[in-house]
């Protein structure tokens, strides 16, 4: 993973917050776990950071949720390390952890109000009254759902049983809070309030998030660190940015939003940048630390909205002409598919940007691909 | 132009005249309700209209109104104050409460057990837990006689483990009758049990476990809600009629004690007391269905679902 993490990308605004420093609040080295006809973990290693917000994003199956429910103690490795704040946390059942668990379905305790769900947790740790009480009517309202603490989850929407599972989780003070896919039942605009106020509580309350989902958006808006996982393994594992400017292979690139693809074979290539013998004519890429090596078979990508579209026809580095298919509205931008003699590409481009004013399909347009913006993948 | 009002009518089905709807009701309803008048709700009038009267010399019915049938049950007899059968109504509850505990105790592991089984082997199964009512009551307790006697294989077992002297039988005797009342009544509790656990949310288990609950508290708090219905319906199943069994304590407990079943039956057949007979039933009804009501309350106090429907 150190050559995801060392290098900021050149085009790209700063992390959004740094934890480098903090001390680990989860260590998982090697684990594996497998079951009767498919290993769901292969010897995965992650270090999460004191109060980081960090995601396990993948594919259904790829062992994101395996993972979340081996630290939580649900379920059991069966090779490999797990540390809970430096402590070896084999063989402590998930009772004795010093995490909770935001469950996808919510398992809220149906024959118990909101208020006894939210009680549950510390009536089991004996905390007595008025302690209780009071943390309770507080985990309530830091969830905006104390005018609810008398209802039965029966009686509740699918966003407020949302909240009461986070309160009922938040009320122990967790050194760590696990949440498997908490917002994917929800609706697509309950969700994404949902996101927001999810990312303000975990900065307010500095609690560690582990997030498990498989939506790369909601991955990319709360996330500080992401680790992309496909398969049992860690594709890839970083800052959101990073993972998003700077994939390192096809799977990671399409998986967090959409890319072009490029193949073509190296025709001479440096420690600073490389020249691609591809479908569109030679390409000049610029090259990174960190990035595979140049030789034989390559494939670039690129980002829709990183392929210029350009007024005019004339000469330039890693410029052809291309035919408009198809033009999709998307309000303030729009999607332009291309054909480039073999080739296709996706261009995302602002409805107001001059070069696309008035681009129809059937039309010819000059396209620009930047060498800083076109990336090496390793497959 | 402002949109003209218009009432709209909406109807289901067509009207009918009520001549013609007393005729539907009675098509529909009708049958239900005859099989219930004639079947359940006139005998019972005749066990209370039968319960008030007096018995005549020759054991026949005779329309004297009467309490004494009621006095003598409550202990207050002609021979002064014996609370004979205050004691058989006690025990016979006692003898049903102690099968419900055995039932439950060999019920929850059996439901969980089967649960857990691959499809398939699920079925097999829960037939096997069914075929014992393919066989009559009397022969499987007349089977348990050989298998629990001085020469049965498990006596023997018994006595080589050290449990019982040797040669001495398992029955007649209370390990005996329990044995027999739990093959008899298990099923009942264990099917609808059964369909509970099926039902289990494990992922509430999960949730008690994640919040601090060590495992008998996840059972208590997280299993034993979601398993409440199915349990409470077995259980008042096992109940019910086991408050009237009594061929198994006598075949398996040596004929020694009277249960509820037996006083009733000898009333109506050796001793020609129907009217006392009538008594004791409906008092025995009325001890078993006031206990199932308010069993009832507190369930629906403390807010679980359990056994709602049953009554």
């Amino acid at each position: 993973m150190s050559a995801t993490t060392t290098d900021p990308p050149a085009d790209r605004a700063e992390p959004r917050r740094s934890l480098a420093g903090a001390p680990l609040a989860i260590e998982v080295e090697g684990l594996t776990r497998r079951f009767a006809d498919y290993t769901a973990l292969d010897a995965v290693d992650v270090t999460i950071r004191e109060g980081e917000f960090f995601s396990l994003l993948g594919p259904s199956g790829c062992g994101k949720t395996t993972l979340l429910r081996i630290i939580g103690g649900l379920d059991h490795a069966d090779a490999g390390v797990v540390r809970i704040g430096g402590q070896d946390v084999r063989g402590i059942p998930a009772h004795k952890r010093p995490v909770n668990t935001v469950f996808q379905s919510y398992a809220l305790f149906p024959h118990l109000s909101v208020r006894d769900n939210v009680a549950f947790g510390l009536r089991m740790k004996r905390v007595p009254e008025p302690d209780r009480g009071r943390r309770v009517e507080r985990a309530l309202e830091l969830v905006q759902i104390g005018a609810l603490a008398g209802r039965k989850p029966a009686q509740l929407s699918g966003g407020q049983k949302q909240r009461v599972a986070l309160a009922r989780a938040l009320v122990n003070e967790p050194k760590v809070l696990l949440l498997d896919e908490p917002l994917g039942a929800l609706d697509l605009k309950l969700r994404k309030e949902l996101q927001v106020e999810l990312l303000s509580l975990q900065r307010r309350l500095g609690i560690t998030f582990v997030f498990v989902t498989h939506d790369q958006e909601e991955a990319l808006v709360m996330s500080d660190r992401v680790a992309v996982m496909r398969a049992g393994t860690i594709e890839q594992l970083g800052e959101v940015h990073q993972l998003y400017e700077r994939p390192r292979n096809r799977f990671v690139g399409q998986f967090l939003g959409s890319v072009n693809l490029l193949e073509g074979t190296v025709q001479a290539s440096s420690p600073e940048e490389l020249a691609l013998a591809s479908p569109v004519g030679t390409l000049r890429a610029v090259r990174r630390p960190g990035d595979p090596g140049a030789t034989g078979k390559l494939t670039l990508a690129i980002r829709p909205e990183k392929v210029r579209l350009l007024p005019d026809f004339g000469k330039g580095e890693n410029r052809f002409e291309c035919l408009v298919e198809q033009v999709i509205y998307t309000g303030n931008a729009s999607h332009y598919h291309l054909r480039c003699g073999q080739q296709r590409l996706t261009a995302e481009a602002m409805n107001d940007a001059p070069a696309v004013r008035g681009l129809q399909p059937g039309q010819r347009v000059a396209v620009e691909l930047p060498p800083a913006s076109l990336i090496v993948l390793e497959d | 132009m402002a949109p003209a009002q218009r009432t709209i009518e909406v109807r289901f089905g067509e009207q009918l005249t009520r001549g013609g709807q007393i005729a539907r009701s009675a098509f529909t309803s009708g049958p239900a309700i005859a099989w219930v008048t004639v079947l359940l709700l006139l005998p019972m009038v005749g066990i209370l209209v039968t319960s008030v009267l007096s018995r005549g010399p020759y054991g026949e019915i005779a329309p004297v109104l009467t309490t004494d049938n009621y006095k003598r049950l409550l202990g207050f007899g002609l021979l002064g104050f014996d609370p004979q059968y205050p004691i058989i109504i006690a025990r016979s509850l006692l003898l049903a409460a102690g099968t419900t505990v055995v039932c439950l105790l060999a019920g929850f592991p059996l439901a969980f057990f089967i649960s857990s089984l691959p499809g398939r082997a699920k079925q097999v199964a829960l037939t096997l837990v069914v075929i014992p009512f393919w066989t009559n009551l009397l022969i499987r307790t007349y089977a348990w006689q050989l298998l629990l006697g001085p020469d049965g294989w498990l006596a023997e077992a018994a006595s080589a483990l050290g449990l019982v002297d040797e040669g001495s039988p398992l029955y007649p005797g209370t390990f005996a009758v329990y044995l027999g009342m739990l093959c008899a009544y298990l099923p009942f509790l264990v099917l609808p049990l059964y369909t509970s656990v099926e039902k289990i949310d494990w992922a509430i288990a999960e949730a008690a476990s994640d919040l601090g609950a060590d495992g008998p508290r996840v059972f208590l708090h997280a299993i034993l809600p979601q398993v409440m219905p199915g349990m409470v319906a077995g259980m008042i199943l096992v109940f019910i009629p086991a408050t009237g069994q009594f061929v198994i304590p006598d075949l398996l407990g040596g004929a020694k004690t009277v249960m509820l079943g037996n006083a009733i039956q000898q009333q109506y057949g050796a001793s020609r007391d129907w009217p006392f007979g009538a008594a004791i039933t409906l008092v025995g009804m009325v001890v078993v269905l006031g206990g199932l009501l308010v069993q009832q309350r507190v369930a629906r106090k403390s807010g679980q679902p359990a056994g709602e429907g049953m009554l």
